[in-house]
């Protein structure tokens, strides 16, 4: 039953959010998510402790077809947990200090869609999953649409359709799996002996599903624009989350299920990630707005975590996991901090800014630390993960690292360009008057910050969470 | 104390220096403030003297592990310090040096809207600088490698509403990280081959054959691209230059005497690995040889004192990199003790210059300030006979002991080296002569504020030109008969072949060093000629040089070549790649499909109503009904 409070928490603040006026909405909201948040640390403490009772949960869902519901927490999923759980919350604290219209609707359907990550995170059934994967997909829509700037309609539609597409395609690996196996419990479909034509088709269809929900290249036009347009709280829930559960999909769904498929296509896929990182790197470098420039650097991060996941190198997918963490703490840092900008200011242009530093110190101190994390300062948390990514792709192709790795160089590049532009030189008209951070503000970033140097320096519960589940999914993925 | 906490300590007060002056700083008066920023590097000073005399009586390396930073399969790696004889001397430099120029910031600062930030930076960039000599494994020397750098461009754009000089911090920052990716590579060969990164470790498996030689100059050249970005060399050096834009004392400490012999420091600690790859070696000494004698000749055509100073720093870092080319390990780091007293002088005479001239740094608005400011006309002057390489000053010993390598390996290395030493005289007495003698050339109101500077930065010049005068006793030639107390000390880092141990034969090291005296003179000669007999003084506007003046003046458009070979292809691609691929052709195809399905959406339009909203309703609704399902088949 412990994994399912999980689902069941969120859920209830949601109503309650939603029932109570718009003038409570924001407290119960970080009531909630506080509440989950540490009801998930206790998980993770009895977890590590070896108490692993009931955090498994399966039920007959239909005879025929016959499809269960099964919840289960392992290492893997327990991060992601933790991951979701403190991003929600965060992420509700960034929106205090927002005026917002009908705030118990934004805030119920965030907290529906926290309690549909945690869903996505602990099934382990196909359809399971699938139902969750989807469920995700409504809350964000609505809020992206109703909650963004002007010209969101058609944008958060296309964002809306291209993911449809690719949830579609989902369901039918399922389905062709399930006609296989009969069942999509995911002790079934690990060691599953399909043909490679089968594996084939499965692979594609799942690969979709995630290639569009991460963003990878080419399948990423929606992202930029989403990003862009959605509000801030609807930005850093896609991008510090929801764009785990492609990643995670990777390592939980394709690479154990189709191992010589994956044989087959990983050199494309290393490939594709590569050329994200550099893709995404290079765009960023000119753009002038900072939420699309922040889109582009994660295009770049998150292509490097594909092709680490993809090397199959133990220290590859450890290090994934760690720069999902640790991409999941900046990101939401960075479109905070531009989310502050923009209530400041009411602009993202970097033309239209400049000098913050000189008013606003505090601001300028996180942002930096955000900053230097985002580019992988040694002693920050995406170092780490920079490093044994970056090392695993370098043990599968030295020069494709050697590629992989000018991100180190490209995002000091466009991080450095922005902050110049955004904090220093001198103050103008639009920046004159910016005021540092009030007293919620500091209470969102401070978990942030905290998360960067500690992550950074000492990543090790991290690694001894996820590392005997990553052995696993290698040692399945292992033809 | 036990070692562990020594070093705990010796690392930790500049951290918690800039913790405090960080978080504290605007509330407490300045002076406070500066003394316990220098205090907070002075004392760290003191304690590592104890190791200091443990390794000079023949003690053993210490090696320190803190913690396990993180460990995954077969990789782990272990956070610790690793203080040897090399590390020590490389902590005395940094926190004596160090103390000295925060004591001169002190003064200099003084009047700066951001006292406390400059301290809690100078206090961090020393934490960092002690993390990157006192680590015991490549990826500790690392935190500290990429630490120095950060600061350095939080102190090069120090004055961070002048965009040029965040410009100027940027670029540091961003060529230093074209390195680093070297670096980084350089690790993972290492690693993957020697299972560790570790120093002891990585010697261990080195000398029991881990690596065939072709992968150790891979890997050591992975290293050297480092190398050459930290320590301003060619084709990474001109961030260095342009990092001037930071304050006097900055350029002191980071700019001269401490951060841009990481490169060194980084070479001489992996000596193993580089004398097991002579290709690399032969490359070091080009590249030494070819950035010493370029920067020298670009120097002696510069105007602004701190550019003069910037360049000849890249030139002596070039012979410091021709001696590791030659194997010479303790000379190059015999190079970078003297250098570190010498150059420190000059900056922060040029530091005191400065602030008298209230910010001017072009040479040709200044002169006749000898009688202004005695104290720093003698100690600069001091400090330019020792970089000159004029006996008995500590220049003298280092460089004469480089190009002595240099020509057992190789004349013609020898030469240029030469050729860039004799050079070197020259533009340091241009500056003399430009500055300190003949007639003031700046505005009334100007020569009207000139003055000595205050005790606290006039002890650190004192403190510097007595080192610069007998630094040379570190190593004195072996011709003199005497000891030659880094050879010996240092003797235990290097780990195979390296120094060589066969000398000139006496006359040939004598007639040597004739040369480069007589070349020396000559040159300072031939600096007084132009300046001072003939009064010449350098065209005011940039525009006026001609043929080889305008090349070297112009620093031979190496910038111009890297903007136009580089940096603006990048920023085309960026925005081609946006407006272009991005928006047009990846988008377009994707907005194709989505029309093609409309179409066919067309057709079975009969079949649906066509609205979203009502597609987004049956699937919630669909998700409910089956979670409702669920919830009412629960048993």
């Amino acid at each position: 039953m412990i994994a399912i409070t999980l689902l069941i928490l969120p859920f209830i603040g949601a109503l309650l959010t939603v029932l109570l006026s718009d003038s409570f909405a924001k407290k119960m909201a970080l009531t909630s998510t506080l509440i989950t948040f540490i009801f998930t640390m206790k998980i993770y403490f009895d977890f590590t402790g070896g108490n692993v009772d009931g955090l498994v949960y399966d039920a007959q869902w239909l005879q025929e077809p016959n499809l269960s519901f099964v919840l289960k927490i392992d290492g893997l999923s327990m991060l992601m947990l933790i991951l979701t759980n403190l991003l929600s919350m965060v992420i509700v604290l960034s929106g205090a200090g927002a005026t917002q219209k009908n705030t118990k609707a934004l805030y119920g359907l965030i907290l529906l869609m926290q309690a549909a990550m945690n869903g996505n995170f602990m099934a382990f059934e196909g359809f399971t999953f699938y139902v969750f994967w989807e469920l995700t997909l409504i809350p964000i829509y609505f809020i992206a649409l109703l909650w963004g700037t002007d010209y969101t309609r058609k944008i958060t539609f296309k964002f809306f359709l291209y993911t449809l597409v690719g949830s579609f395609f989902m369901m039918i690996s399922f389905i062709i799996l399930y006609l296989v196996a009969g069942s999509l419990r995911l002790e079934n479909l690990y060691g599953l002996s399909l043909t490679g034509i089968a594996q084939s088709l499965i692979i594609l269809g799942f690969f979709l599903a995630f290639a569009i929900k991460i963003p990878l290249v080419p399948l990423h036009t929606w992202q930029a624009e989403t990003y862009t347009a959605a509000p801030t709280q609807g930005t850093m829930l896609l991008s510090a989350i929801m764009l785990k559960m492609g990643l995670y999909g990777f390592m939980r769904w394709l690479l154990p299920v189709l191992p010589f498929a994956v044989a087959q296509v990983t050199p494309i896929i290393m490939v594709l990630g590569i050329v994200g990182v550099v893709y995404g790197a290079v765009i960023a470098v000119q753009q002038n707005n900072l939420k699309r420039l922040f889109a582009f650097s994660s295009l770049s991060h998150v292509g490097l975590i594909t092709a680490g996941i993809f090397s199959l190198k133990l220290i590859g997918l450890t290090g994934a996991t760690v720069q999902m963490f640790a991409h999941a703490v900046n990101v939401a840092g960075l479109f905070f901090a531009a989310e502050i900008i923009r209530r400041r200011t009411g602009t993202l242009d970097l033309n239209a800014l400049g000098g913050i530093r000189s008013v606003a110190p505090w601001f300028s101190t996180y942002f930096f630390i955000l900053v230097i994390a985002s580019f992988g300062l040694p002693s920050t948390n995406a170092f780490v993960g920079e490093f044994m990514l970056i090392f695993a792709i370098w043990q599968y192709n030295a020069f494709l690292a050697i590629i992989a790795g000018l991100t180190i160089i490209f995002a000091a590049v466009y991080l450095l360009r922005m902050y110049q532009r955004a904090m220093l030189g001198n103050t103008n008209t639009v920046t004159a008057k910016f005021t540092d951070l009030t007293l919620s503000e500091h209470l969102t970033f401070l978990p942030l910050v905290v998360l960067v140097f500690a992550m950074g320096l000492y990543p090790k519960p991290i690694i001894h969470l996820v590392e005997p589940i990553v052995n696993q999914i290698i040692h399945l993925a292992a033809i | 104390m036990a070692s562990q906490s020594i070093f705990l300590t010796v690392v930790g007060l500049p951290l918690l220096g800039f913790l405090f002056n960080g978080l504290l700083g605007k509330k407490i008066p300045k002076t406070l403030l500066g003394a316990i920023a220098t205090a907070a590097v002075a004392i760290p000073f003191f304690l590592i003297l104890g190791t200091f005399v443990h390794l000079l009586k023949g003690g053993a390396p210490m090696e320190v592990t803190l913690y396990n930073w993180f460990t995954v399969g077969n990789f782990s790696v272990d956070l610790g310090f690793y203080i040897d004889q090399l590390s020590v001397l490389m902590v005395m430099l940094v926190t004596g040096i160090g103390s000295l120029i925060h004591l001169y910031s002190i003064g200099y600062m003084q009047e700066d809207e951001h006292y406390s930030t400059y301290f809690s930076y100078l206090n961090l960039f020393v934490f960092f600088m002690l993390v990157l000599v006192m680590a015991d494994s490549y990826l500790g020397m690392y935190i500290g490698w990429e630490g120095v750098a950060l600061t350095s461009y939080f102190l090069v754009g120090f004055w961070f509403k002048n965009n040029d000089f965040s410009d100027a911090g940027k670029k540091a920052f961003i060529m230093n990280r074209v390195g680093d990716l070297g670096f980084l590579i350089g690790m993972f060969f290492i690693f993957y081959y020697t299972g560790s990164l570790q120093f002891t470790e990585v010697n261990k498996a080195l000398s029991l054959g881990a690596m065939v030689p072709a992968l150790t100059t891979v890997a050591s050249l992975f290293l050297f691209l480092g190398a050459t970005s930290k320590s301003a060399q060619i084709p990474l050096f001109t961030w260095l230059p342009d990092a001037m834009a930071g304050p006097t004392p900055v350029s002191a400490l980071i700019h001269a005497a401490t951060m841009v012999t990481a490169g060194i420091y980084m070479v001489f600690r992996s000596n193993l690995l580089f004398s097991l790859s002579p290709d690399t070696l032969q490359i070091i000494a080009i590249v030494g040889t070819a950035t010493a004698l370029y920067a020298a000749i670009v120097g002696t055509a510069q105007n602004d004192i701190k550019k003069v100073l910037a360049y000849s720093t890249v030139s002596q870092l070039g012979l410091m990199f021709l001696a590791l080319g030659v194997g010479a390990y303790i000379t190059a780091f015999f190079h970078v003790l003297t250098h570190a007293f010498f150059k420190a002088l000059l900056f922060l005479g040029s530091g005191s210059v400065i602030h008298a001239m209230g910010g001017e740094q072009d040479m040709r608005k200044m002169g006749g300030l000898k009688k202004y400011m005695p104290l720093t006309y003698v100690t600069f002057l001091i400090g330019s006979l020792a970089i000159s390489g004029i006996p008995p000053f500590a220049g003298f010993f280092s460089k004469d002991e480089i190009l002595a390598m240099a020509f057992q390996q190789n004349k013609i290395l020898w030469a240029l080296g030469l050729g860039a030493s004799i050079l070197t005289a020259f533009y340091m007495f241009r500056i003399i002569f430009l500055t300190f003698s003949g007639d003031f050339k700046g505005s009334e109101e100007q020569k009207s504020h000139l003055h000595e500077s205050p005790a606290s930065m006039t002890i650190p010049l004192v403190v510097l030109a007595v080192l610069s005068t007998i630094g040379g006793l570190l190593g004195l030639p072996h011709i003199f008969h005497a000891t030659h107390f880094l050879n010996e000390f240092l003797a235990p880092v290097v780990k195979q072949g390296g120094e060589t141990q066969e000398h000139l034969n006496a006359n040939t090291e004598l007639i040597l060093m004739a040369i480069a005296t007589v070349g020396g003179l000559l040159s300072i000669l031939a600096a007084y000629l132009i300046y001072i007999k003939n009064s010449k003084v350098p065209p005011v506007t940039d525009t006026a040089y001609q043929g080889i003046a305008k090349l070297a003046n112009r620093k031979f458009y190496i910038d111009e070549i890297y903007d136009t070979l580089i940096v603006r292809p990048v920023q085309w691609t960026s925005d081609l790649l946006f407006k272009a691929v991005d928006n047009v052709i990846v988008d377009g195809v994707v907005q194709l499909v989505g029309r093609l399905s409309l179409i066919l959406g067309d057709i079975l339009r009969s079949l649906q109503t066509g609205y979203t909203a009502f597609y987004i309703f049956a699937m919630v609704m669909s998700i409910c009904f089956i979670l409702g399902y669920y919830l009412i088949g629960i048993r």
